[in-house]
């Protein structure tokens, strides 16, 4: 039996389709209801970021609370920055016990990249040995060997980078990450489809589901900084220059226009297993690319 | 080696602003070779804190200096036992654990310190250092090619790289190379990426309980007042 809503179409045949929220860097939530509200119909599960970026806010947790108390169906993001060994467990814990089983086990962005450089990085466990922690404590022990008094059960995914520039030893981690548990792969932002379809020919050989990251860029400066700032995102030239070659004040609309592109290509070859669509502050455009895909 | 910076002159002239006589306590070992606390550099911040102290300060310092084989060491510091009871404070251009040793001998006198203790390192080139070590007291380097992936990644990562590097550098810092694509590589060129493809389980902090103590001689008892 499925774990949740999210594993029972992981488990079907049909093309996923899941996005993100970032949560607001304060205690007002009600932007992040309306997105919740406004996508929660439209998409198979909502991620909520962990401090992206390294940048404080609102907690993933919190905004899976407010997920679940929406109607819809939540991803936690959890990253290793922030949390040892113990306080992973503890938040694995209190997630399962409000109904919140879809767990994105990430190693987290360096403290450098974010808004409080001076913090301590954690960085107790990485990602591969966060996803064999969430698998152990399903077998009712604790990561000190203890019995746990109700024993969660989880749906685990964990992140890829088929467009890397070096991507092979990001394969062997791949492989690792699916050898520790993970069910599902949210890519990161793909903009070469010759990547992905290079990345599918080696990744069918695993059980696991690959949604293709889908990042909405608003602009050639957006995605200039985005190459220079933020991990693990490498940007086209050809998308670039796509974006450069608008009206001013249309980039959004040309970003909305490439992300469906890509979608409705990846959907038509059945490229991969669904995709994951980051709008990155732009939360409320979701549901355009959808209905241009 | 232990590889340190000495201390702006301003925040030295603030450390030992209460004391009248200092002793400028030198070490002729790791600060020695990096020039931050050697008997050159003893000698050039007591030129500089007269300089400074001509140019129209109040303060009435009068400064002394020495440089000990190893500050590290009670049997080097025996020697300065007489000159410590003329003076106010020593300014100790040691290490960490300079500062410390010294203070444990002479407990009746302030110790300040003079550098700031940086890491354990090597010489890239002179004038240039590199941190290489981190002292987990779990040495895994057996099994990354020789290149310590808690040291050198700035996440201290064991299972492969993260999302974050390009063109084979660290998110982090663009200057800095990723430890986890020089570790690639180097098993490559090894002929062994198998050890990549190993799991490597969580790092275990309990063999670091601080302050870490070794006991090498078989017939001593441990003491009881570690730390």
């Amino acid at each position: 039996m499925a774990n949740s809503l999210f594993e029972e179409k992981l488990n079907s045949d049909g093309f996923l389709v899941t996005t993100e929220i970032g949560p607001p860097k304060g205690a007002d939530v009600s932007e992040m209801v309306h997105h919740i509200d406004l996508l929660k119909e439209k998409v198979d599960a909502i991620n909520i970021t962990d401090h992206q970026s390294s940048v404080m806010r609102f907690p993933s947790l919190g905004g899976c609370l407010l997920v679940k108390e929406r109607g819809g169906e939540p991803i936690i993001q959890i990253t290793c920055r922030d949390r040892n060994r113990l306080a992973l467990q503890a938040d694995l814990l209190l997630a399962y016990s409000r109904d919140i089983k879809n767990v994105l086990c990430l190693t987290g962005d360096s403290v450098d990249v974010g808004d409080h450089k001076e913090a301590k990085p954690v960085f107790d466990l990485d990602s591969v040995q966060l996803l064999k922690m969430a698998r152990e404590m399903e077998s009712g022990k604790d990561m000190g060997g203890n019995e746990l008094k109700g024993v969660p059960q989880f749906c685990l995914g964990a992140s890829v980078h088929p467009e890397a520039d070096f991507i092979e030893p990001q394969l062997v981690k791949f492989e690792k990450k699916v050898i520790a548990g993970a069910q599902f792969f949210q890519t990161q932002g793909i903009f070469d489809l010759e990547s992905l379809r290079r990345f599918m020919q080696y990744a069918s050989q695993f059980n696991v589901k690959i949604l293709a990251g889908i990042i909405v860029l608003a602009s050639a400066r957006m995605a200039r900084y985005m190459n220079d700032n933020v991990p693990g995102i490498i940007v086209s030239q050809a998308t670039i220059d796509e974006l450069a070659n608008v009206e001013k004040g249309k980039g959004l609309q040309k970003g909305i226009e490439i992300a469906s592109r890509l979608i409705k290509t990846i959907r038509e070859e059945n490229l991969c297993h669904g995709v994951h669509i980051m709008a990155v502050g732009n939360e409320g455009i979701v549901p355009d690319i959808l209905e241009a895909a | 080696m232990i590889v340190a910076e000495q201390k702006p002159v301003e925040e030295i002239r603030r450390i030992i602003a209460p004391y009248e006589r200092v002793l400028l306590l030198g070490c002729g070992t790791c600060v020695t070779v990096c020039g931050a606390g050697g008997e050159r550099e003893v000698s050039f911040l007591n030129s500089v804190l007269r300089v400074a102290q001509a140019k129209g300060s109040n303060e009435i310092h009068s400064f002394w200096e020495y440089t000990v084989k190893r500050q590290c060491d009670f049997e080097f510091l025996d020697l300065l036992a007489d000159k410590v009871n003329e003076v106010d404070a020593i300014l100790s251009l040691g290490c960490g654990i300079g500062v410390q040793v010294v203070a444990e001998r002479f407990p009746d006198i302030p110790v300040l310190p003079g550098v700031n203790t940086s890491f354990m390192g090597m010489a890239k080139e002179w004038g240039v250092w590199d941190e290489r070590c981190a002292a987990c007291g779990d040495c895994r380097l057996a099994e990354t090619a020789g290149i310590c992936p808690i040291t050198r990644c700035t996440k201290g990562i064991l299972n492969g790289p993260c999302a974050g590097t390009k063109n084979g550098k660290c998110e982090a810092n663009k200057d800095m190379n990723c430890a986890w694509v020089l570790i690639y590589k180097r098993l490559e060129r090894l002929q062994q990426l198998e050890k990549m493809r190993r799991y490597y389980p969580p790092r275990n902090f309990r063999v670091i309980p601080r302050p870490r103590r070794i006991v090498m001689k078989a017939d001593v008892e441990p003491g009881e007042d570690n730390g």
